[in-house]
């Protein structure tokens, strides 16, 4: 098996007593769609922040596309190919969807010290961005201010930004978080189409969704990898049964 | 899938706005000729003159979200470019080796890259920060360099420089003229709108709104944010250095109140009043603040002798009511929604 795209190697991140992230080691090959799946406070949200940047841990080391990014910052990462979405979404409220999607196509088409031309006019950047937003199904709303779409659209505008990066990894904070049935529907079929042409990290609370998309699942219990594997042997892991997923499983 | 949105080159309202404040503009000098009353000429030149300085702090302010508590320090160092190298010429003296000089085509230049030299580091430490710490450092900034100002005994200390003479501009500009000068300024002014404009519908100025917007999603996209919001700092710093040196022109003279806190609350107050993040606002706020309180004082004065110093009474309410019943300030009063 060839070296994984990302891997974290004895990750630790403490806040005061608490070790949210505590020794981890967690490997996504190139090309799978890995989901980390863990009840509140497994610390998710933690790891997410050490892999884009945004928190630097305690000790341990971040591994992505063959080198070390543990001290690097965001935009460095951002700009090698690491692309997020966030939980809650983040979006640029008085920029209308297409311009949202145009400034993640800016972001990796070179510097933008290019203080003359008007940007609204550059088909570069227009194009591109019209194109991702067709993809996730926004098209129709590219000239609505993002600040009027509604959340389930929110929600896809902010995956077609990430998108839109041309990235390697994508980091998926809760993509489906506060989601309709449709809209998450939407969202699964969507991901279903991503996957493959690029690696995903998916962070994930709709078990359905989790196993129906991913091709390997890591379990994150207080910081710990409890148990890493296809989808069927999650399924049926004991210690995972106990530990987290109990009854949900059961419907799953 | 649905074409761009065309773009209208109909008469809107912000246009004809727009067409109606150049028109006034470039009939004031004869109007006020013909009034008999040529002081308005030089006072015109002075809301310029702050429009200028006032349109250089909404592009960092209005359009990057940066509130700058110092601005008024890169005026003043605009203004001591041009006082300090005409205190040399008038007295024969050099300045690291060289002469003192009072040719515009020099000291303005000369003024802007002083403004953005001393932007620079100011804007390098600040935009560590963000928010209320951002505005209190950009002041102390500020305050650093108003004292420096009042201890430069060579340049007069507390007193600044007087100047005797404009600066010199190539035939046939003579701005000793009041009316050629007042031209001179709206020119620059005119100009360096058409740059903003330019600037914030750029890629670079993009990257500015995206930041105010947030700033966290553009790291997240890849964008070096810091160092975007570092340059339009600085050519924010140079164009108030310009408006430094045609404030000491315009006055005919430096000193360190120009650098002192209370003109950069009088520059945020210019861009409130006028509408921040629209380029054009900012000049009306300086107009409007300039002239309440040319004409306020003068009234309260006439009611009661000795009110007019407290004219300030009179602007605290307007600028409460702006803020609160027209959010893009006067310019959206005068241009209504944008959609």
């Amino acid at each position: 098996m060839s070296a994984p795209l990302l891997s974290t190697d004895s990750l630790v991140k403490r806040f005061g007593g608490l070790a949210a992230t505590d020794g981890l080691s967690l490997s996504v090959a190139e090309g799978e769609l890995h989901a980390l799946i863990g009840p509140n406070g497994a610390g998710k949200t933690t790891l997410i922040g050490q892999l884009s940047g945004e928190l630097t841990p305690d000790s341990g080391t971040i591994l992505f596309d063959g080198r070390d990014v543990t001290r690097l910052p965001v935009h460095k990462r951002a700009q090698r190919g690491l692309a997020r979405s966030f939980q809650i979404t983040s979006i640029f409220p008085s920029f209308t969807a297409l311009d949202n999607v145009a400034l993640a196509v800016q972001a990796h088409a070179g510097h933008s010290f290019r203080f003359w031309r008007d940007a609204g006019r550059d088909r570069r950047l227009a194009d591109p961005a019209r194109a991702v937003l067709e993809r996730v199904g926004l098209g129709a709303r590219a000239d609505t201010r993002a600040d009027a779409l509604a959340h389930g659209e929110k929600r896809q505008l902010e995956l077609a930004m990430a998108l839109a990066t041309g990235p390697r990894l994508l980091l998926l904070d809760e993509p489906m978080a506060g989601m309709g049935p449709e809209d998450s529907a939407r969202m699964v079929e969507l991901l279903q189409e991503l996957k493959g042409g690029v690696t995903i990290l998916l962070v994930e609370h709709d078990m359905d969704a989790v196993f129906a998309l991913a091709d390997r699942i890591t379990v994150l219990v207080r910081g710990k990898d409890l148990a890493s594997g296809p989808p069927e042997q999650i399924r049926n892991d004991p210690a995972v049964r106990e530990a987290y997923l109990g009854d949900e499983l059961e419907v799953a | 899938m649905p074409p761009t949105a065309p773009r209208t080159a109909h008469l809107t309202r912000p246009r004809i706005a727009l067409l109606i404040l150049l028109a006034v503009a470039l009939a004031l000098p004869t109007v006020a000729d013909w009034m008999g009353e040529p002081f308005y000429v030089r006072l015109a030149t002075r809301i310029l003159v702050f429009a200028l300085a006032a349109v250089s702090l909404d592009l960092i302010l209005g359009f990057g979200g940066m509130v700058s508590f110092g601005h008024a320090a890169f005026v003043g160092i605009g203004g001591y470019a041009v006082g300090i190298l005409f205190a040399h010429q008038s007295d024969g003296s050099t300045l690291f080796g060289l002469p003192g000089t009072v040719n515009g085509l020099i000291v303005w230049p000369l003024a802007m890259l002083a403004g953005a030299l001393a932007a620079l580091p100011v804007g390098a430490i600040s935009l560590r920060t963000t928010g209320v710490p951002f505005i209190m450092i950009t002041l102390a900034f500020a305050q650093m360099l108003f004292y420096l100002m009042t201890g430069l005994k060579a340049y007069g200390g507390d007193d600044g420089i007087a100047l005797w003479s404009r600066s010199t501009l190539p035939a046939p500009l003579n701005i000793a003229d009041h009316t050629t000068f007042y031209y001179v300024v709206l020119g620059l002014l005119v100009a360096a709108l058409a740059l903003g404009w330019r600037l914030v519908n750029s890629r670079f100025g993009r990257v500015i709104r995206g930041a105010k917007d947030n700033e966290r999603r553009m790291a997240a996209l890849g964008y070096p944010v810091t160092r975007y919001k570092l340059v339009a700092f600085v050519i924010a710093g140079a164009l108030a250095g310009l408006a430094g040196a045609l404030l000491a022109n315009a006055t005919m003279f430096v000193g360190p109140q120009y650098l002192h806190w209370s003109r950069s609350g009088d520059l945020i107050v210019m861009v409130v009043l006028g509408g921040i993040g629209t380029l054009i606002g900012p000049v009306l706020g300086a107009a409007a603040l300039l002239l309440l309180e040319e004409f306020v004082p003068e009234l309260m004065d006439l009611a009661h002798a000795g009110l007019g110093e407290h004219w300030k009474i009179v602007l605290g309410p307007v600028l409460i009511l702006l803020v609160l019943y027209a959010r893009k300030g006067l310019w959206g009063v005068v241009a209504g929604r944008r959609p």
